[in-house]
C-alpha cells in the first residue's frame, strides 16, 4: 500500500515537473537465464553510467543472478523477469554466477 | 543432492546463528519460546509473501525496491538488537541473578522477548524469500528427482541444527556470564546487520558517499565460501567493504557501547548476595 502511494505520489511528481520517468532512459541489458546457463556467456555493459540489467528466467528451475564483486544478487522463479538498476561500474571484468545452478558462470565486461 | 544440500543449507546458516544466539539472549524469560515461534513463523509468512511478490517489489521504487526493502528490514532488525543490548546493560544482572535463584523462569523481559522475535523474523525473512523461491521451484518443476527433494530439506534440517549446537554452545557458558557473551556478540552482529543495510541503500542509490572499497581480502577469505559466511553472519564479514559500511560498522558499535553505558550507569549498582 505504501510502496503503491509513494510510486503514485513519484509518478504525479513527475508529471507536475514535466520530467521524464527516470526509468525509461535508462540504458537496458538484457540476460537470460537457462537451467544453469547464462546467456550471453559475456555481458557487456557501460562504466560509470546507470543502466538497468534485465534479467529472464527461461528455464524451468529457480536461478539467482549474483555477483560477489559487485555484491548484488536477485533470485527469480521459473519465468520470471526482473531488473537490477546499477549506479556507476567502474571499468574492468567482474564474475557472475547462478547460485543456484553452481556450474553457470558468466563474465559481466564494464566498458 | 549434495548441490541442493549445499544450495538449501547456505541460506539457512545466517538465520540459524541469529536464532541460536537470540535464543541464548532470552534465556529464563517467561513465554520466550512463544516469542522467539511467533517470530519464526511470522519471517516464514513473510518470506513466501515476499517470493510471491519478488517482481512487483524488485520493480517498486524505479527497480529498487528490494534494495529499500532489504535495507528497512535490516535497519527494524538493528533498531531492535540495540534496544536489547540498552535494556540487557540494566537487567542482565536481575535477571542472571534471579536465573540462578529462581530456576528457570523469569517474569521480567517480556519487552525484549518481543524486541528479539522481530529479529529472528527479520533475519527469516530476509534469507527465507530465496529459500522459500528455490524450494517451491524444485517442486513446481517436476523436474527433479526425490534425491534432490531430499537434499534441500536436509540442508534445511542441517541449517536448523546449527542453530541448536550454536544456542547450546552459549547455553553452556555459566549463568553469571551468559548475558555479558550474547551482549557482545549482539553488538557485532547489529554492526554487520547495519553494514548491510548501508550497502543496500548505496545499491539503491539512496547513499552515494564513501563508496570505494576499503580493503580486498576476497583472496584471504571469500566471502561466498563456509567460513566466509559463518563470519558474515555472526560479524557482518565482507570481503570488500565499502567506506561508508566500514563507518557505518563502527558507529553502530560505538552507538551501542555508550547506550549501553549509559543504561547500565543511571541506576546504582545492587549487589546481591543469592
Amino acid at each position: 500500500m505504501a510502496l503503491t502511494s509513494l510510486r503514485l505520489a513519484l509518478g504525479i511528481a513527475a508529471v507536475v515537473l514535466g520530467g521524464p520517468a527516470l526509468a525509461e532512459d535508462l540504458p537496458v541489458i538484457k540476460v537470460e537465464m537457462r537451467d544453469g546457463v547464462i546467456i550471453p556467456d559475456v555481458i557487456e555493459v557501460p562504466a560509470n553510467t546507470r543502466f538497468k540489467l534485465e534479467i529472464t528466467n527461461t528455464g524451468k528451475s529457480p536461478v539467482e543472478f549474483e555477483s560477489t564483486e559487485l555484491k548484488r544478487e536477485k533470485a527469480l522463479a521459473a519465468g520470471a523477469t526482473s531488473a537490477i538498476v546499477f549506479r556507476t561500474i567502474d571499468p574492468g571484468r567482474y564474475d557472475v554466477f547462478d547460485d543456484f545452478h553452481p556450474e553457470a558462470k558468466a563474465t559481466l565486461v564494464a566498458k | 543432492m549434495i548441490g541442493a544440500f549445499v544450495i538449501a543449507f547456505r541460506e539457512v546458516i545466517e538465520a540459524g546463528l541469529i536464532i541460536g544466539i537470540v535464543l541464548a539472549a532470552t534465556r529464563g524469560i517467561a513465554g520466550r519460546g512463544r516469542w522467539i515461534g511467533l517470530g519464526i513463523l511470522g519471517g516464514l509468512a513473510g518470506a513466501a509473501l515476499i517470493a510471491l511478490f519478488a517482481e512487483k517489489i524488485s520493480d517498486a521504487f524505479e527497480g529498487t525496491g528490494q534494495d529499500i526493502l532489504n535495507a528497512a528490514v535490516l535497519i527494524v532488525a538493528v533498531l531492535m538488537l540495540i534496544w536489547h543490548n540498552t535494556w540487557m546493560s540494566k537487567h542482565g544482572r536481575e535477571l542472571a541473578s534471579e536465573l540462578r535463584a529462581a530456576g528457570d523462569r523469569v517474569r521480567t523481559g517480556q519487552s525484549t522477548a518481543a524486541a528479539l522475535a522481530l529479529v529472528v523474523g527479520a533475519a527469516i525473512l530476509r534469507e527465507g524469500a530465496e529459500l522459500v523461491l528455490f524450494l517451491y521451484g524444485l517442486v513446481a518443476s517436476g523436474t527433479s528427482g526425490l534425491d534432490i527433494q531430499l537434499g534441500a530439506l536436509a540442508g534445511v534440517g542441517v541449517g536448523a541444527a546449527l542453530s541448536g549446537v550454536s544456542y547450546f554452545g552459549l547455553a553452556a557458558i555459566p549463568t553469571r556470564y551468559v548475558f555479558s557473551v550474547t551482549s557482545a556478540l549482539i553488538i557485532f552482529l547489529a554492526a554487520g546487520l547495519a553494514s548491510q543495510a548501508a550497502q543496500f541503500l548505496a545499491n539503491a542509490g539512496v547513499v552515494t558517499v564513501l563508496d570505494r572499497p576499503l580493503w580486498n581480502t576476497a583472496s584471504v577469505l571469500r566471502e561466498d565460501s563456509l567460513a566466509g559466511r559463518v563470519l558474515h553472519a555472526l560479524v557482518g564479514y565482507t570481503d570488500r567493504p565499502s567506506v561508508l559500511q566500514g563507518v557505518v560498522y563502527l558507529g553502530t558499535i560505538l552507538i551501542m557501547i555508550a547506550l549501553m553505558q549509559w543504561s547500565s550507569g543511571g541506576k546504582p549498582r545492587q549487589v546481591r548476595t543469592a
